[in-house]
């Protein structure tokens, strides 16, 4: 099986300060990859770097696209990297205030990406961000208001909802449950689970919270002052920790 | 039968019959000359020439005379004749560093070679109303004593630049665009933004500026060298092979020295904010400066702080009185065709959510 | 001095603005940027549709402007003026004599054609601004044919009012690719936009100028279920009777009673006379 994505030597500097380096990985469809490390260590320039929404100084990254052809998308012409970010690819911000828009009614925003592919039948649209509201267990009749009368879990699902409508192939996450209360976390990492499992989603999720990537990570990758100190299996990553810095994360979390 | 408004024709006319008539005033009192305008009220010349891109201060006189006095007005009127002129061709870059300054100061050194030279300046002054000059007598002119002759004198920055202190300024070579002939195009380079802001407006600049160091952008603005005098305008004349001088104007130069402490290519230093008007123009000459040195923000590797004086577009696109004069009052002109179909609308989104009307719940 | 060159503008401006137009016309809905001169209108006056009608004239032309749809609007008048004495050629207010129109917030109910030359004054060219304020996004968001957004709009609107409450310059996609903003035009007037004659149109103070050729596809912006209407008074005009044509409302007495008159002043006096002679 060809990867989804693969990521050769990637690399990317502020300065003479190391954001991430030499960075490899691939992501297997219908897998979730999850990066650990405290904050600093490169974690989200990698995620940001991949998702096209930085420019790493060095490094390839290959996605396979939906008719099958291997593209580099650092190369991707600028329509082209549009046309990947709102058709194959998602992108789910920490603070959803940065994925939403906040004067644009709750239908608006999970009909966007519709509209901004061509759909142009008001009712389908309407008929679509009504399912996919109630997926992400908000009620029909919270359609029309705007997310800035929800609550910071709700505008969150309103979020992962604008991004899974069009089925995307790859989702980036930057820390999903981050900024949310304790309770609120477990229902959104509980929805999460769901919609990976019933979509088959491809996922790549960064965070600081071993418990989010034990739940819906498959594989584990460690970073640590820009580097990969360790990946491999989340199960393995967890129980049993090689790399010093794993095992001080593992048992910080433990003792906590 | 109704038959629609007409006459507007003959209501124009009249209009203008009457604009003159309230432009005379009073005829018991004497006409105001033009000449009198450009040497009386010479900083409102200066503000209409710099602001009308066009250095002459008898059309700028009678602009004013012309608009009343409205100074934006005069403005639109001088750009617009403007516009009309054939271009000869450009002059040399004026050399400001030999002007003959009848006014040179800095607020970074105590005193520098050349001294402080305060010259015509209101800074000093106590504002209260001379009811001397209401008599309209000669007597209240104070002749100045040991008025030293306009003189040429070192750059204060200078100085700076010969420790390597202050950021240095790299000569391109390139031909400087022309925002009155190429349309401006986003993102501009600093030759329009500063093109862009002598010919703004002083009123907006200066609020922009004032934003700035009110904590809005801060750039920690020192005025290393505000001076003003006269600088000779020199031409090439292809014919002859060299240049030759074609006249003399009266500019405002001002340099601030900010504040700056490094970015990831550049070591702490201090930065230039630049700016230049036509005329004794004090107060616009500073703010364009600390303008210009706040929209220098990505060149510089500074932070986008995401204030208004940061923002090129904002900034560049507002700061024209006549394109924003002309924008506001065309809301004067009729617009019933458009808000005849707002009509409808509101009427049949209200029949729509069964709004009664008025008339229906009074019957 | 009052010797100005024909219509005002030298002729190296002229030259500068024929070459937008016709970039223009080769790339229908595209704003083309233009070296916009002072004019001695105020911007927002018309110095965009005044530029192009300056640079489209020549000698033998007959001129037309409205404001409004009427000749006799006050700055239909004065920019009239303006080109009676910069160019000395004829003017008219008749829509079948006149080669170039010049006009602000309306098109002609008489059909134009292939011998005329529409010219549109306009305030904000482009269609996304309320959306987005800056320039370098939105010149990127119609390179990406990113109007997704434009969309959203539009279905915000149905999903608060239940109609698209847009009643003017109402969005319209040219050939299926650019979307452009038609001027404050009422929409009643979108559908005649697919006509017989150029359209230009001419932004001053924003620098732009966008042009449709003869005979270029335009659709207004709408939802399969929810079609563009293109809607009016529901009343037939009170002078002439005309019952499709774009109406004014006019309050006749302090008790606000009000009648219906054509807004094209031109087109309900030949409808007066059409009907005197017809009955004499």
């Amino acid at each position: 099986m060809t990867p989804l994505l693969s990521v050769y030597n990637l690399t990317k500097m502020y300065g003479h300060r190391v954001g991430c380096q030499d960075i490899n990985l691939d992501l297997y469809p219908s897998e979730v990859l999850g990066i650990v490390g405290e904050s600093g260590s490169g974690k989200s320039t990698l995620l940001n770097c991949l998702a096209g929404q930085l420019t790493p100084d060095r490094g390839r990254i290959q996605f396979k696209t939906r008719s099958g052809d291997v593209k580099d998308t650092l190369t991707l012409s600028e329509p082209e990297q549009l046309m990947l970010s709102r058709t194959d690819w998602a992108f789910v911000h920490q603070n959803p205030r940065d994925g939403l828009r906040m004067s644009v009614s709750a239908g608006g925003n999970v009909g966007e990406r519709l509209m901004a592919v061509g759909s142009r039948h008001y009712g389908h649209i309407r008929t679509t961000a009504i399912d996919w509201l109630d997926r992400v267990e908000i009620t029909a009749d919270r359609i029309d208001d705007r997310p800035t009368s929800f609550s910071g879990g709700m505008q969150q699902r309103l979020q992962i909802a604008r991004n899974l409508v069009t089925g995307p192939r790859l989702v980036f996450m930057d820390e999903p449950t981050g900024g949310l209360d304790v309770s609120v976390q477990a229902r959104l990492l509980d929805l999460l689970r769901n919609l990976v499992r019933d979509m088959g989603l491809s996922a790549i999720i960064v965070t600081h919270d071993l418990a989010v990537v034990r739940l819906l990570a498959d594989r584990l990758m460690v970073m640590k002052e820009g580097q990969a100190v360790e990946s491999g299996l989340t199960d393995q990553v967890l129980d049993d920790p090689q790399h010093a810095y794993t095992q001080l994360l593992v048992s910080s979390v433990l003792q906590a | 039968m109704y038959v629609a408004v007409k006459g507007g024709e003959k209501a124009i006319d009249n209009a203008h019959a009457w604009l003159s008539e309230k432009r005379r005033g009073d005829k018991a009192i004497a006409e105001i000359g033009v000449g009198q305008i450009r040497e009386q009220l010479t900083l409102a010349v200066n503000r209409v020439m710099a602001e009308g891109s066009l250095y002459d201060p008898d059309l700028a006189s009678l602009a004013i005379k012309q608009s009343h006095g409205d100074l934006i007005e005069a403005i639109f009127l001088i750009r617009a004749y403007r516009t009309t002129l054939a271009r000869f061709g450009k002059t040399r870059p004026i050399e400001t560093t030999n002007m003959a300054c009848i006014r040179r100061i800095s607020a970074t050194f105590k005193d520098a070679p050349g001294g402080q030279i305060l010259g015509p300046t209101f800074d000093y002054t106590h504002r209260l109303l001379d009811f001397t000059l209401a008599a309209d007598s000669e007597t209240s002119v104070v002749e100045s004593q040991d008025m030293s002759d306009a003189q040429m004198l070192p750059r204060i920055t200078d100085y700076l630049n010969q420790e390597g202190l202050i950021q240095q300024e790299i000569q391109t070579g390139d031909e400087p665009g022309d925002l009155t002939r190429e349309p401006l195009q986003l993102p501009a380079q600093r030759d329009l933004r500063l093109q862009s802001l002598t010919r703004g407006d002083e009123g907006f600049i200066l609020g922009m500026a004032y934003s700035t160091q009110r904590g809005y952008g801060r750039n920690h603005p020192f005025v290393g060298e505000l001076r003003v005098g006269g600088v000779v305008v020199e031409m090439e004349i292809p014919e002859l092979g060299f240049s030759i001088e074609i006249g003399e104007i009266e500019v405002t130069e001002c340099e601030t020295v900010n504040q700056f402490t490094g970015s990831k290519s550049d070591p702490p230093q201090f930065t230039r904010g630049y700016g230049l008007v036509f005329g004794h123009s004090e107060r616009k000459s500073i703010s364009m400066a600390l303008v210009d040195r706040a929209l220098r923000w990505a060149e510089l590797g500074e932070d986008n702080v995401g204030v208004p004086a940061q923002d090129e577009e904002f900034v560049l696109y507002h700061s024209d009185n006549i394109q924003a004069t002309g924008f506001l009052e065309h809301i004067k002109l009729p617009h019933y065709v458009d808000f005849q179909s707002e009509l409808e609308l509101i009427r049949k989104l209200r029949c729509e959510a069964e709004i009664p009307s008025r008339d229906e719940e009074e019957s | 001095m009052n010797e100005y060159n024909f219509a005002y503008l030298d002729e190296q401006t002229k030259r500068m603005i024929r070459r937008a137009i016709l970039k223009g016309l080769a790339i229908p809905g595209y704003q083309v940027p233009f070296a916009s001169r002072e004019m001695p209108m105020p911007y927002g006056w018309g110095t965009g549709g005044v530029q192009v009608s300056a640079a489209t004239l020549t000698p033998e032309d007959i001129f037309k402007v409205i404001d409004q749809g009427a000749d006799d609007t006050t700055n239909a008048i004065s920019i009239r003026k303006f080109f009676q004495k910069v160019t000395g050629i004829k003017v008219t207010d008749k829509t079948i004599d006149a080669t170039v129109i010049q006009t602000r917030h309306r098109i002609p109910e008489t059909s134009l054609t292939e011998d005329q030359i529409l010219v549109y004054q306009v305030p904000i060219p482009e269609p996304l601004r309320f959306l987005e304020p800056y320039e370098t996004e939105t010149r990127k968001m119609h390179a990406l044919e990113e109007y997704g957004l434009m969309y959203v709009k539009l279905y915000e609107d149905i999903s608060r009012h239940g109609a698209i409450a847009t009643s003017y310059a109402y969005p319209v996609k040219v050939e299926g690719r650019y979307v452009m903003d038609p001027s404050p035009i009422p929409k009643f007037d979108n559908p005649k936009m697919e006509m017989a004659a150029i359209q230009i149109f001419g932004a001053g103070r924003e620098q732009r100028i966008y042009a449709l050729p003869p005979y270029t596809q335009v659709v207004s912006l709408d939802f399969d279920d929810y079609p563009f209407e293109a809607s009016k008074a529901d009343h037939v005009c009170d002078i002439c009777g005309s019952s499709d044509t774009y109406l004014d409302e006019v309050i006749v007495d302090d008790q606000g009673g009000r009648i219906f008159v054509c807004s094209d002043t031109d087109f309900c006096a030949a409808q007066q006379s059409a009907a005197l002679e017809s009955s004499e």
